[in-house]
């Protein structure tokens, strides 16, 4: 008896929250599918990350499936202006979920938010020219 | 005379907790600790471009006072090792308050330090991963293995139980906090880039500033809280603790002498000692006049002046200034330091956009000082609470009407 | 006399023989200034980095100009080092040194970076290991793990190290920075990584001054270990003894 008066204004209370808040939609992200199931993906990709910054950054390894420049290159959204938008802006594919579970993402403290801008003329096109000495191997790729 | 019946006689109090001073002074302390987090919020909310730290001037005003803090909670715990390690029994009644303060005044520290980390929210990241070439990933052990070991030294002689292990619990806490000030200097005494460090003598002069700040701070804790308690203070145990602070003071300003001499016969080091001792403004006016002239000269004055022999003023307010002189040291040590620049190609004049082959300007800046104060006020403020809780202060200490020179005396009255 | 089928199998295995080295001729005049020895060391994308390489730079300081800082203006670009207009606390991987001997008068004008030293004082001091020192060489700090706590600011002898002090926004993808923690120079890791040269080396050369030159330190045959052995060259600091990966000529 004493426990249901306990357990029942909770399960009232949950379902009460359950239903008003909405369930997050991120936006779809680019391509047919991502590069694990999407239940793997929401369980694991905390796992797929750390995993991968430790390869990258102590053994130089850059493989692209868990590298997180190729999650923004398909999950980032374009404005009207052809311009990415912010991966963690509200509405946005990260902070959706986030926001929701309430968990803080430390990522985008240092992580670009999005790809390169596709600004025509701005400085940075100057890294595809090679100049005149060439690293060996450039054609090797 | 056996000396452990005559000292289980000494009877603790707490504070009693009812006297307007009282919550006034809590008040005060906990104001200044809010303060100070809020100082330490607001610089990690906007980053440190807010406080007068740069690239150049890495370690500013924090760090001064937290170092302080650290070395002082070292050498504070002396006056129980007095008792402990050396047999001088007269100072048992006070080993509570000893360990109590070295506690309070090493937490205040790190706190202090904490904060002031770039990614303080990192915390769990310094304590999980480790580099043990690094001195900083060893200090971390030893001070949280120091404010472990004095508590565990605090339940030997709060518990009657296991007062006889007391000794034990004593020379391990002697041993720890040699190891632990000597690591603190080390920071400083590994840094080969720096002219200023990259010197053997760092880990000693820690010791012995420990032993002087620590004693200074002991001192003046002593007097305010038996004073503001009603508890009565033996002129005898002042005068020993007067004298025990007059040696440590001019101990650190003898190691001082020996550092600056020997760097002043190479060659080498002459710019940096020239900038030290000569023109290097701030720096140079803040030896002199605050750490050797305010912090050392005077204070042996007051302390060792016969007509001052018998006033407390004079003790206070040389212990006061020896406090003062101490902040000075630690300020030209981490920041004097710091604005003489690197060099890169001796012989040469140097310049470039970084701010190479000049004097590194730096101002202590409103955030940080208050974060300093914060880590003070919550060091104090520990020890208040603390004392109001648990009886960490004996009713009265020492003979309050002759100064004994004899151990043998002062402890049959005692 | 061989059988028509032993001949066809002959002249198949002649075929193959002849198309073989026909494409290896092919491969050897497709790519001018491609070298065999490097081909095969060169590194996929799986494969950890290791010791065998050492990456270096030589700097020629006689072909340095006072005023040009292409170097420094590429690094900023490539790295998105945008300054907030607080040259105190702003970022500077690399910076052009100007020296002046005290005693001729006589000038210099030189870049310096981190110095990717073999035995880095920032990579003994950091508590957490952060800053660490990869397999081939290039000195890096991993800000998974950087606590801020400048230790390595304090230890460097180069002043080659720059701590974030203001929030940041756009980024550039290939160097991760954020408030709170510290950086340096590493290298264009992320180029070197895909087989090019760092944005400065890429710069200057651009420019017409190639005064730097990159490359693999073990490789007797690399451009640069090719000009140490023509130059004398020397270390910044060399009394420390921390055997830098970027040396100097000329000064």
């Amino acid at each position: 008896m004493r426990l249901s008066v306990i357990l029942l204004p909770l399960l009232i209370m949950s379902a009460v929250a359950a239903a008003e808040l909405p369930k997050p939609s991120p936006p779809r992200g680019d391509g047919a599918q991502c590069v694990e199931p999407t239940d793997v993906m929401r369980r694991d990709h905390m796992r797929f990350l750390m995993h991968q910054r430790d390869e990258t950054m102590h053994r130089g390894i850059r493989t692209k499936k868990h590298s997180l420049v190729e999650c923004l290159n398909c999950h980032t959204q374009k404005d009207e202006q052809g311009r990415f938008v912010s991966i963690n802006a509200p509405g946005q594919f990260c902070q959706e979920c986030h926001a929701y579970s309430g968990v803080k993402m430390d990522c985008f403290e240092c992580h670009a938010t999005t790809p390169r801008q596709p600004t025509p003329g701005s400085a940075r096109s100057r890294d595809h020219l090679l100049g005149d000495v060439f690293t060996p191997l450039q054609f090797m790729r | 005379m056996d000396r452990d019946t005559a000292t289980t006689a000494v009877r603790y109090q707490t504070l009693a907790g009812q006297s307007a001073g009282y919550w006034a002074l809590l008040a005060v302390l906990a104001f200044t600790v809010a303060i100070g987090y809020a100082a330490a919020h607001y610089m990690e909310v906007h980053g440190h471009y807010v406080t007068g730290m740069t690239n150049q001037i890495v370690w500013g005003t924090p760090h001064v006072f937290a170092v302080f803090l650290i070395v002082a909670a070292s050498g504070i715990l002396n006056v129980a090792s007095l008792s402990s390690v050396f047999g001088k029994h007269d100072y048992k009644p006070l080993a509570r308050l000893s360990g109590l303060l070295a506690i309070a005044l090493l937490v205040g520290g790190l706190i202090v330090l904490v904060l002031d980390l770039g990614r303080p929210d990192r915390l769990i990241v310094a304590m999980t991963y480790y580099n043990f070439k690094s001195i900083f990933a060893w200090n971390i052990f030893l001070y949280i293995g120091f404010l472990l070991v004095v508590a565990v030294y605090l339940w030997m002689m709060f518990e009657p139980r296991m007062n006889r292990y007391g000794k034990v619990a004593g020379f391990t806490a002697f041993i720890w906090r040699f190891i632990l000030t000597t690591g603190t200097g080390s920071i400083f005494g590994f840094l080969v880039a720096r002219q200023a460090y990259d010197a053997a003598i760092m880990a000693p002069l820690f010791i012995i500033m420990s032993l002087s700040f620590g004693t200074a701070i002991f001192l003046l804790v002593l007097v305010a809280s038996f004073n503001w308690s009603g508890r009565s203070v033996g002129d005898d145990i002042l005068d020993r603790l007067k004298n025990l602070l007059g040696i440590f003071v001019a101990v650190v300003l003898y190691m001082t002498l020996a550092y600056h001499l020997t760097n002043l016969y190479a060659t080498e080091h002459h710019a940096v000692e020239r900038f030290i001792l000569l023109d290097g403004g701030v720096y140079t006016a803040v030896f002199w006049l605050v750490q050797v002239f305010l912090g050392s000269v005077i204070p042996l004055v007051l302390f060792y002046a016969p007509r001052l022999q018998q006033s407390r003023t004079a003790l206070v307010a040389g212990a006061v200034l020896v406090v003062v002189g101490g902040l000075a040291q630690i300020y030209v040590i981490i920041i004097g330091a710091q604005a003489f620049p690197l060099l890169l190609f001796p012989g040469m004049e140097t310049s470039s956009t970084f701010y190479d082959g000049v004097v590194n300007e730096y101002a202590p800046s409103l955030p940080e000082i208050l974060l300093g104060l914060g880590g003070i006020g919550l060091s104090l403020l520990i020890a208040v609470v603390a004392m109001r809780v648990l009886p960490f202060l004996p009713e009265r200490i020492g003979n309050p009407t002759t100064a004994s020179p004899e151990p043998a005396a002062a402890g049959a009255a005692g | 006399m061989p059988s028509s089928n032993q001949n066809s199998q002959i002249n198949e295995s002649r075929r193959k023989w002849v198309g073989g080295a026909g494409a290896a001729a092919a491969v050897l005049t497709l790519a001018p200034g491609v070298r065999l020895l490097e081909l095969a060391a060169a590194r996929s994308e799986e494969e950890p980095v290791s010791g065998k390489v050492r990456w270096g730079m030589l700097v020629d300081t006689t072909k340095c100009a006072q005023g040009c800082t292409e170097c420094v203006d590429a690094c900023n670009d490539e790295h998105g080092l945008i300054g907030m207009g607080r040259p105190l606390t702003d970022a500077q991987y690399i910076r052009k040194l100007d020296l002046k001997d005290k005693l001729t008068g006589k000038t210099y004008s030189l870049p310096v970076m981190c110095q990717h030293c073999e035995t880095p004082p920032c990579v003994d001091v950091c508590p957490t290991g952060a800053s660490f020192r990869r397999a081939d060489g290039i000195v890096l700090v991993d800000k998974h793990i950087c606590i801020g706590c400048r230790y390595c600011m304090m230890a460097c002898p180069y002043k080659a190290r720059s701590f974030v002090h203001e929030d940041l926004t756009n980024q550039v993808p290939e160097t991760p920075r954020g408030k709170g923690t510290v950086e340096s120079c590493n290298f264009c890791v992320h180029r070197v990584d895909r087989d090019r040269d760092p944005a400065c080396v890429e710069a200057c050369a651009q420019a017409g001054h190639k005064a730097l030159v990159f490359g693999d330190l073990n490789d007797a045959s690399s451009a640069v270990s090719q000009q140490m052995a023509e130059l004398p060259s020397r270390q910044i600091r060399e009394d420390l003894g921390l055997n830098t990966g970027v040396r100097y000529h000329g000064v």
